[in-house]
C-alpha cells in the first residue's frame, strides 16, 4: 500500500533520514521504533508531505506522492496524527473534528464518521462544546486521533501516540488501535514504547540516527537480543517485563 | 453634550474597528502586519471617488467598485508580491507591504492629483434628533454597515467550514495543512477580505475626513491603535478597541485648552497606560501563553 525506496530527508545541511526503505501492506499495523531523535517524526512528516525528501521515492497505492504537498496527500487517504497532538486549542472539540473532515463534502458521510469516532471515544461526545486546549492530556490525544479519523483515511499515521499517557490510557490506546485495524484501517505508528508497539504491530522497523537498523515481523524483533536490550529494557537472558 | 460626544465617537469608532479587523484578519493567518493598509484603503476610496465624480455613477456602483478594488488589491498583494518572497522572514514582508503602499501612493497621485478632495455623503438631508442628541444620517449608515459586517464575520467564523478553517490556520498552520486546508488560499482570502474591509471603511470615512494621498494613513494608525487596544489577535477586541478609541478621542475635548495640541497624542498615551496594566490588551490572549 505504502512504499518508501531509499528516502533521504534533510533539514538544511543535516540529514535526518538516510536511504530509508520501508513497506506497509494493506490491512497491517506496522511499527517504527527508535530513540528520541532517530528520525521517526521526520519519517512521518516526509510521508505526509510536510517535508519533502531530497532523494528516494514514496508511492501510495501505486502513485508517487513524494512531491505532493501535505494538503493533497490527505485527500489521497493518508492521515497523520502528529507528535504532540497539534490540536487547534481555541476551537471546540466539535470544530476540531469538523476540520478533520475538511476534505469531506458529503454531509451524511461526515455524520457517520462523527458517530464512529464518538463510539470509539465516548468522552469526546460529552466534551464536544469544550475548547480543545482545556482538555486533559489523554483526552487531547483521543481528540487528535479522532480528528485524524474524520478524514476517513485508508492509512493512519500515528506519531508517538502514547507519549505522556498513563499506563492505563496506553493500554486503552492500543486496544483502540487494534479495533481500528479490525475495521479496515491500515496503521503505521512511530513509538518509543517498543513493548506495546511490538505486541500490537505485525511488522516493525527500527530506526537509528536516521537509518534503518533492523526490520522484520514483530515477533522476531521481540525475540532479537539487540532489540530486547536497547528497546525493551531487558537484560540478556531475562524475560521482558509486562507493562502494568 | 456628553451623550452627543459619545455617540459621534461610536460612529468614528466603528470605522476604526472595521479597519482594525482588516488588519487583524491578515495578521492572524499570515503573521504579516500590513503597513501598506492606509495606502490600499486610499487607493480603493479614490476608485469610488472617481466613479462618483468623474463618471457620475450612483453611490451603489462606487461602493462596490471600491470594495472590488480592495478585494482585488488584496489578492494581487498576496499572489503577486508576497508569494514570490514566501521564504523571506515575516519582518521583511512588512517592508514589502510598505513598498506596495508607496507604489499605490505614487500611482494615485499621478491619476487623481495631490490636492485634498471633498468626498460626498451617501445620504444627505438634515440630521435627526433623538432626545437632545443630534444624529447625522451618515452615522446611521455607518452603524448599520459596521453592525452588518460584524454579524456576517461572526457567522462566518463560527458556522462555516471556511471560517473555521481560517481560525484553524491561524492557530496551527501545519496541522491545518494536515487537515487538507490549503493555507495559501486561506492567506489570499484573508488578504482579500482584509483590504476589502479597509476599502469599505475608507468610503464611509472619506466624507468625514476628506480624501487625499496621506489622510488614510492617519486613519490606519488609529486602526492599529484600536487593534492594539483590543489585543491584536481578537476580532471582538478590535471592535471594543475601535469604539473605545473613537469615544476617547471625542472626550479629549474636555482637556484644558492649553493641552489642546496634545489631543491626538493623548489617545496614544491612554493606549500605553492600558498596555502597561494589561499587556495583552483588553480582550487579547494572555501574554506568554503556550499554544
Amino acid at each position: 500500500m505504502l512504499k518508501l525506496e531509499g528516502v533521504s530527508t534533510y533539514y538544511g545541511p543535516i540529514q535526518a533520514l538516510k536511504e530509508v526503505t520501508l513497506e506497509v501492506e494493506e490491512g497491517a499495523i506496522v511499527a517504527v521504533l527508535g530513540a528520541n531523535g532517530a528520525g521517526k517524526t521526520t519519517l512521518m512528516n516526509t510521508i505526509s508531505g510536510l517535508v519533502h525528501p531530497r532523494a528516494g521515492e514514496i508511492t501510495f497505492q501505486g502513485r508517487r506522492i513524494d512531491r505532493l504537498p501535505a494538503e493533497r496527500i490527505v485527500r489521497l487517504g493518508i492521515s497523520l496524527v502528529p507528535e504532540g497532538r497539534q490540536l487547534f486549542p481555541d476551537l471546540t472539540v466539535w470544530e476540531n473534528l469538523r476540520m478533520g473532515a475538511f476534505i469531506q463534502r458529503d454531509h451524511r458521510g461526515i455524520k457517520e464518521s462523527l458517530e464512529r469516532v464518538f463510539a470509539h471515544f465516548p468522552v469526546l461526545r460529552e466534551r464536544r462544546g469544550q475548547l480543545a486546549g482545556t482538555l486533559s492530556g489523554g483526552e487531547q490525544q483521543m481528540l487528535a486521533i479522532a480528528r485524524g479519523l474524520m478524514a476517513r483515511p485508508r492509512l493512519l499515521l500515528l506519531d508517538e501516540p502514547s507519549l505522556g499517557l498513563s499506563p492505563v490510557l496506553v493500554r486503552e490506546l492500543f486496544r483502540i488501535i487494534r479495533e481500528l485495524n479490525r475495521e479496515g484501517t491500515t496503521l503505521l505508528l512511530a513509538e518509543q514504547n517498543a513493548h506495546m508497539a511490538l505486541t500490537t504491530a505485525m511488522r516493525g522497523y527500527i530506526l537509528e540516527t536516521g537509518r534503518l537498523a533492523l526490520s522484520g515481523p514483530a515477533a522476531e524483533l521481540r525475540a532479537n537480543e539487540r532489540v530486547r536490550q536497547l528497546y525493551l529494557g531487558v537484560r540478556a537472558g531475562t524475560t521482558p517485563q509486562t507493562l502494568s | 453634550m456628553l451623550a452627543q460626544l459619545i455617540l459621534s465617537g461610536l460612529a468614528s469608532g466603528s470605522l476604526y474597528a472595521m479597519m482594525a479587523i482588516g488588519l487583524i484578519l491578515v495578521y492572524k493567518t499570515t503573521h504579516i502586519l500590513n503597513f501598506g493598509y492606509g495606502d490600499m484603503t486610499m487607493f480603493s476610496t479614490f476608485i469610488a471617488y472617481m466613479l462618483l465624480t468623474w463618471y457620475k455613477l450612483p453611490f451603489a456602483v462606487a461602493f462596490f467598485g471600491a470594495i472590488a478594488c480592495g478585494l482585488l488589491l488584496g489578492v494581487i498583494v498576496d499572489r503577486g508580491f508576497l508569494k514570490l518572497a514566501k521564504d523571506a522572514p515575516v519582518t521583511s514582508l512588512f517592508i514589502a507591504t510598505l513598498g506596495i503602499g508607496m507604489i499605490l501612493e505614487a500611482v494615485a497621485g499621478w491619476i487623481w492629483g495631490y490636492d485634498t478632495k471633498p468626498f460626498p455623503y451617501v445620504i444627505k438631508g438634515p440630521p435627526l434628533f433623538l432626545g437632545g442628541v443630534v444624529i447625522r444620517r451618515h452615522d446611521l449608515l455607518v452603524f448599520g454597515v459596521a453592525g452588518a459586517i460584524a454579524l456576517l464575520l461572526f457567522a462566518m467564523f463560527k458556522f462555516t467550514d471556511l471560517g473555521i478553517a481560517m481560525r484553524a490556520t491561524a492557530q496551527n498552520r501545519q496541522a491545518a495543512r494536515l487537515m487538507g486546508i490549503d493555507v495559501g488560499k486561506i492567506a489570499t482570502l484573508s488578504w482579500a477580505l482584509g483590504v476589502g474591509l479597509g476599502a469599505l471603511a475608507g468610503v464611509l470615512i472619506a466624507p468625514i475626513v476628506f480624501l487625499d494621498l496621506s489622510r488614510m494613513i492617519l486613519v490606519m494608525i488609529k486602526a492599529v491603535a484600536a487593534a492594539v487596544l483590543g489585543g491584536f489577535t481578537s476580532l471582538p477586541g478590535a471592535i471594543v478597541g475601535g469604539l473605545l478609541l473613537g469615544v476617547m478621542e471625542n472626550l479629549t475635548i474636555y482637556m484644558p485648552a492649553a493641552l489642546a495640541p496634545l489631543k491626538t497624542t493623548f489617545v496614544f498615551l491612554l493606549i500605553i497606560i492600558v498596555l502597561a496594566i494589561r499587556p495583552q490588551g483588553l480582550l487579547g490572549e494572555p501574554v506568554g501563553r503556550r499554544v
